[in-house]
């Protein structure tokens, strides 16, 4: 359907023109300076602890732009028009996913390079890390798309999304972290957990989204 | 198959709560119904129902024809200039070409380029009626829409739906407005007690 494309050129234009895809980005590098700060100006140790730094790091600017992936289109009633259009939600989630992983994802790896310089990794290293994101970046992407649609509309809806969305995130951490020190087999971990992320969350958000109609 | 809207023996029931029973009514080509009642009575529970956003508790809806709904939201971009938003939906609904002509018609052609989030809430109102113009849809399922709407508005909005019923239409308002449908099906819901 033609329509899904135009739906994610749509939630592409306004992550960037409303400075929402910005502002993760500009989170993660903070979270990731905050560590040179707190720990010290010790480069072998922050050159070990790095790639964990800026996974931890990415993790949480994850969970920035959840709150307004789904529940201001919700208000709006555009989920409805689509609806009555005859496109099932979890095909309209499926493209919510695919525009939040291209709002957040490239901008996001750029800023790994960035912030492997302030912690600074080895090329190795950093290549390693950029791989994970690029692996497991659609599986977060997917996380949090569920996630907004789960908690959209409810009261605390950021702090209960935080709650919902980062031990499931847990296993993306662990393998993407861990393909740093444990090479191959981690990154074929991360890959099937984001696999699952990816597969996964365009119907538990259509289901939710459903749900949240009636 | 020709247009059709029918509801056979529904039941509306919202939060636990029963808003209508047994409810039947069939609309063919150039039908029209206009539901009335106070407010929470479940007028836009019954739009919904017949929209397909949401299933009956009891009963079957039947229909034939594409949807255009006003809801209660305008579902519009509100940082894109108006011809912008509606051309939006106007291109997944493959009509590209009927935005000005539906702008033209509820007399919005001179706020095309100006930003959804300045119109008034009148304006807006057209604006989300525009959209439904510009769908080319058979069924129109209209939720309130002489909300904030001036005398003359209204009229437009009457002459709209007449046109819309002569092309062999089918239109379910639901208002609490007077709203004049020459022959339409009176479907009044009770009190919510």
């Amino acid at each position: 359907m033609s329509g899904l494309a135009a739906l994610v050129w749509r939630d592409l234009r306004r992550a960037w023109a409303g400075g929402g895809a910005a502002l993760p980005v500009a989170f993660f590098l903070l979270a990731t300076i905050l560590f040179p700060f707190a720990i010290g100006p010790d480069a072998a140790l922050l050159a070990r602890i790095g790639g964990g730094v800026i996974w931890a790091a990415a993790l949480l600017a994850a969970l920035l732009p959840v709150e307004r992936l789904v529940a201001p289109d919700l208000e709006a009633g555009v989920l409805d028009q689509f609806a009555v259009r005859g496109a099932s939600m979890a095909a309209v989630a499926a493209a919510k996913i695919a525009a939040h992983w291209l709002a957040f994802a490239p901008p996001l790896m750029l800023a790994a390079v960035i912030a492997a310089g302030l912690l600074d990794l080895p090329a190795e290293t950093l290549g390693m890390v950029e791989l994970g994101l690029l692996i497991g970046t659609p599986g977060l992407a997917a996380l949090a798309v569920a996630t907004s649609a789960l908690v959209a509309g409810l009261r605390g809806a950021s702090a209960l999304a935080g709650l919902v969305m980062l031990p499931l995130a847990v296993p993306l951490l662990i393998f993407g972290a861990g393909s740093l020190a444990g090479g191959p087999a981690a990154l074929k971990l991360l890959a099937a957990v984001s696999l699952v992320l990816v597969a996964g969350a365009p119907f538990i958000a259509g289901a939710a989204i459903r749900a949240g109609n009636s | 198959m020709s247009t059709r809207l029918a509801f056979d023996g529904v039941t509306g029931v919202r939060g636990g709560r029963t808003l209508f029973e047994a409810l039947s009514f069939a609309l063919g080509p150039g039908d029209a119904a206009l539901v009335t009642g106070p407010n929470g009575a479940g007028k836009s529970s019954l739009v919904r129902i017949a929209a397909t956003l949401l299933a009956p508790f009891a009963g079957r809806v039947s229909r034939a024809g594409d949807i255009a709904l006003l809801a209660e939201a305008h579902a519009l971009d509100p940082e894109l200039p108006l011809a912008r938003a509606l051309g939006f939906w106007a291109a997944l609904d493959e009509r590209r070409g009927s935005v000005g002509p539906a702008l033209a018609v509820l007399r919005l052609d001179h706020l095309a380029d100006v930003p959804v989030r300045m119109l008034s809430t009148g304006q807006r109102r057209r604006a989300a009626m525009a959209r439904v113009v510009a769908s080319g849809a058979q069924l129109w399922l209209l939720d309130e829409p002489a909300n904030g709407l001036d005398a003359v508005a209204v009229g437009t909005l009457e002459a709209l739906i007449a046109d819309h019923r002569k092309q062999g239409g089918i239109a379910l308002v639901a208002t609490h407005l007077p709203v004049h449908l020459p022959g339409a099906v009176p479907i009044a819901l009770g009190d919510a007690a």
